[in-house]
């Protein structure tokens, strides 16, 4: 079974059309690899249903607005994979 | 319906919340400045027209799973077909799914008939924002009165 990020990255890879070689745990979503928010909720969108878990994008989004997070936190990929597992094993947990 | 107003939507037959489905029906205008250029002598809806008629279909759905504590923006649309022309004094049936609830932003499936026949269909993305201002409100809450929104269908 291939890992969180290989997942990740191979859906960023096909969602916007990026080399998946140019993708890597330390990529920054936005800053690096260019993704905005719009080409973001298909990503988000492809990770809800690969994973079964619901991306809680507007938490983050008013996290970092307030100044309690930075997009580093949610959008480095190794980061976000990270946030995806933590996701992924509580459902298992309230399952 | 009034093109000019983009009041696209006049009632809503159905809509079935838990089942996250809605039918809404729109009749096109016999007249409209919008047919005098699109086209003179073969007036017909514009395509982005019924694309705007599927995505209010499709806002009117979600304004009622969600309960009006978000309102829907267009904000994507993927895979629109326009498979047959709709004419002034058509009777659009339109119906629209959710397929996907996310954090902030929500997907649809949209339909249009006329007669039975499938007339364009499009797979569409929303975002879902906090309603911007009172009077954005009050004019959806005025809308959803003239479209027959069934308010019992959001009551707790």
């Amino acid at each position: 079974m291939s890992s969180t990020f290989d997942q990740v990255a191979t859906i960023i890879a096909e969602t916007c059309d990026i080399p998946r070689d140019t993708i890597t745990p330390d990529s920054h979503a936005i800053d690096d690899l260019g993704i905005d928010s719009l080409d973001f909720l298909d990503i988000a969108f492809a990770i809800d249903k690969q994973f079964g878990i619901k991306l809680p994008l507007e938490k983050w989004t008013q996290e970092v607005n307030d100044g309690k997070a930075t997009t580093e936190q949610y959008f480095v990929l190794k980061n976000l994979c990270a946030r995806i597992d933590e996701l992924v094993a509580a459902k298992g947990t309230s399952a | 319906m009034q093109l000019e107003y983009f009041h696209m939507i006049d009632r809503i037959v159905d809509l079935k919340v838990d089942e996250k489905t809605i039918v809404v029906e729109a009749q096109v205008p016999k007249e409209s400045t919008i047919f005098e250029g699109h086209f003179p002598g073969y007036p017909l809806m514009p395509g982005v027209l019924l694309i705007e008629s599927m995505a209010q279909a499709s806002g009117w759905l979600q304004l009622g799973v969600f309960k009006f504590e978000r309102m829907p923006i267009l904000a994507a649309v993927k895979e629109a077909k326009v498979r047959g022309s709709v004419f002034p004094g058509d009777l659009m049936s339109i119906e629209a799914s959710l397929t996907h609830e996310g954090s902030g932003y929500a997907m649809t499936e949209a339909k249009i008939r006329v007669g039975g026949k499938l007339r364009a269909n499009s797979a569409l993305t929303f975002t879902l924002i906090p309603f911007p201002n009172a009077d954005m409100r009050s004019h959806m809450d005025a809308i959803a009165k003239r479209v027959g929104f069934p308010q019992q269908a959001v009551s707790p």
